[in-house]
């Protein structure tokens, strides 16, 4: 069954969009096309992040960074080598992207930590951004407990991932 | 099977693309943003080049350095195949309208953790959407929605203040609820993962235990916070 989830959705898509008289080539199309345009738009912040991520990897200090937050993520259950990934993880979703393909270019995105990156890149969200554009476009200006429930859920993501990522695999 | 099927279809709903109430103050915060993403940006170049000065790698560094914006371009270019492929689907479900029919689904849910919804029709319209959009991963489309859900509650409290139900639809959105999280996939895909999508039950299970979890909090957070 695991195996069939991609062309069954395939497949149901486009008997659904056909049974609704619609025709899902077309669509196809223009999503296509506007998923390459938002692709563009955002390869270069990829590659300028990118960049900075080759930087502090060949100076050593992502290494440093890594040794500082290895002791509080490992009572959590959280390999050490996550730490540039959960740093960056809440302020800037394209950093994230680049941080943790990188992770999982490096170890193999069938390693534990690749796929533990995976997982957190799949299951979180850019949570300053989200809550700054969020209020700010509405003119909030007490946020009362939003911020430190939003990094609740967050760090309960970052400890799950690793858990599930432990359990499943 | 069919039932399968059928919930797998009903899930990966459509949105439908209103005219978003977005105004100026979103374009202006993206510049506030920018600000933001420079400093750390300098800061990792800056830090870079001083860890190296002092271990003399200054060679190693020079040469990361292209091979780093070079690996952005391979990145995107080997990610663009499965990002063509699931923007196409998505387009399809959201021409397909399947949005309504999730939202009715979803309404039980919604009623009971935002109760305005059950009576005002606009804020159930915009969460509704909003959630619907973050479901399918359309990270771009549910922010404007959640936006206009945002302004929409602020009728309901004081002006300036987060009200109860706006802390959930933050924890909600912060969190993340993705059915299926193409772009991750389309990154493992493109480093030779044989499965890409063998992760999906973890993340289901994830990030139903992180919004969980953000949820609680803010309930919790109700009870102890008095000063609205």
């Amino acid at each position: 069954m695991h195996n069939y989830i991609v062309p069954i959705l395939l497949g149901g898509t486009a008997i659904f969009s056909l049974a609704r008289k619609q025709s899902p080539y077309d669509a196809l199309i223009e999503g296509g096309t506007r998923g390459l345009k938002l692709l563009v738009s955002i390869l270069p912040s990829l590659v300028l992040l990118l960049t900075a991520v080759r930087m502090l990897q060949s100076s050593g200090a992502m290494e440093a960074l890594i040794c500082l937050c290895r002791p509080v993520l490992s009572r959590l259950g959280i390999p050490g080598e996550l730490a540039p990934l959960i740093l960056v993880r809440p302020i800037s979703g394209s950093a994230a992207l680049a941080v943790g393909a990188d992770l999982m270019a490096q170890h193999g995105p069938d390693s534990s930590i690749g796929r533990c990156a995976a997982i957190m890149l799949g299951s979180t969200e850019t949570t300053f951004y989200t809550i700054s554009v969020y209020f700010g476009a509405a003119g909030i200006k007490k946020t009362r407990y939003a911020v430190p429930a939003a990094l609740f859920a967050d760090l309960t993501g970052f400890v799950m991932a690793a858990l599930t990522e432990r359990l499943f695999f | 099977m069919l039932a399968f099927l059928y919930a797998e279809v009903s899930m990966i709903c459509a949105i439908e693309e209103p005219a978003y109430p977005v105004s100026l103050s979103h374009i202006l915060l993206q510049g506030v943003w920018d600000m933001v993403m420079s400093y750390i940006w300098s800061g990792m170049v800056l830090l870079s080049l001083l860890f190296a000065l002092g271990s003399g790698q200054g060679a190693r560094l020079t040469a990361a350095i292209l091979e780093g914006a070079q690996g952005g371009v391979t990145l995107t270019i080997s990610m663009a195949g499965a990002i063509c492929l699931w923007s196409g689907v998505g387009q399809v479900m959201k021409q397909a309208g399947l949005t309504r029919y999730l939202a009715k689904l979803l309404s039980p849910v919604t009623g009971l953790i935002f109760p305005s919804t059950r009576k005002d029709g606009e804020a159930k319209e915009w969460i509704s959407a909003n959630i619907c959009a973050n479901l399918l991963g359309l990270g771009n489309a549910a922010t404007p929605m959640g936006i206009a859900a945002t302004k929409r509650l602020s009728r309901f409290s004081s002006p300036g203040v987060a009200s109860h139900e706006m802390c959930r639809l933050i924890v909600m959105n912060t969190a993340s609820i993705q059915l299926l999280p193409t772009n991750v996939a389309a990154v493992r895909g493109s480093l030779g993962c044989c499965n890409p999508f063998d992760i999906l039950p973890a993340v289901w299970v994830t990030s139903l235990c992180s919004v969980a979890a953000g949820l609680l909090a803010a309930f919790w957070f109700e009870r102890i916070v008095r000063d609205a």
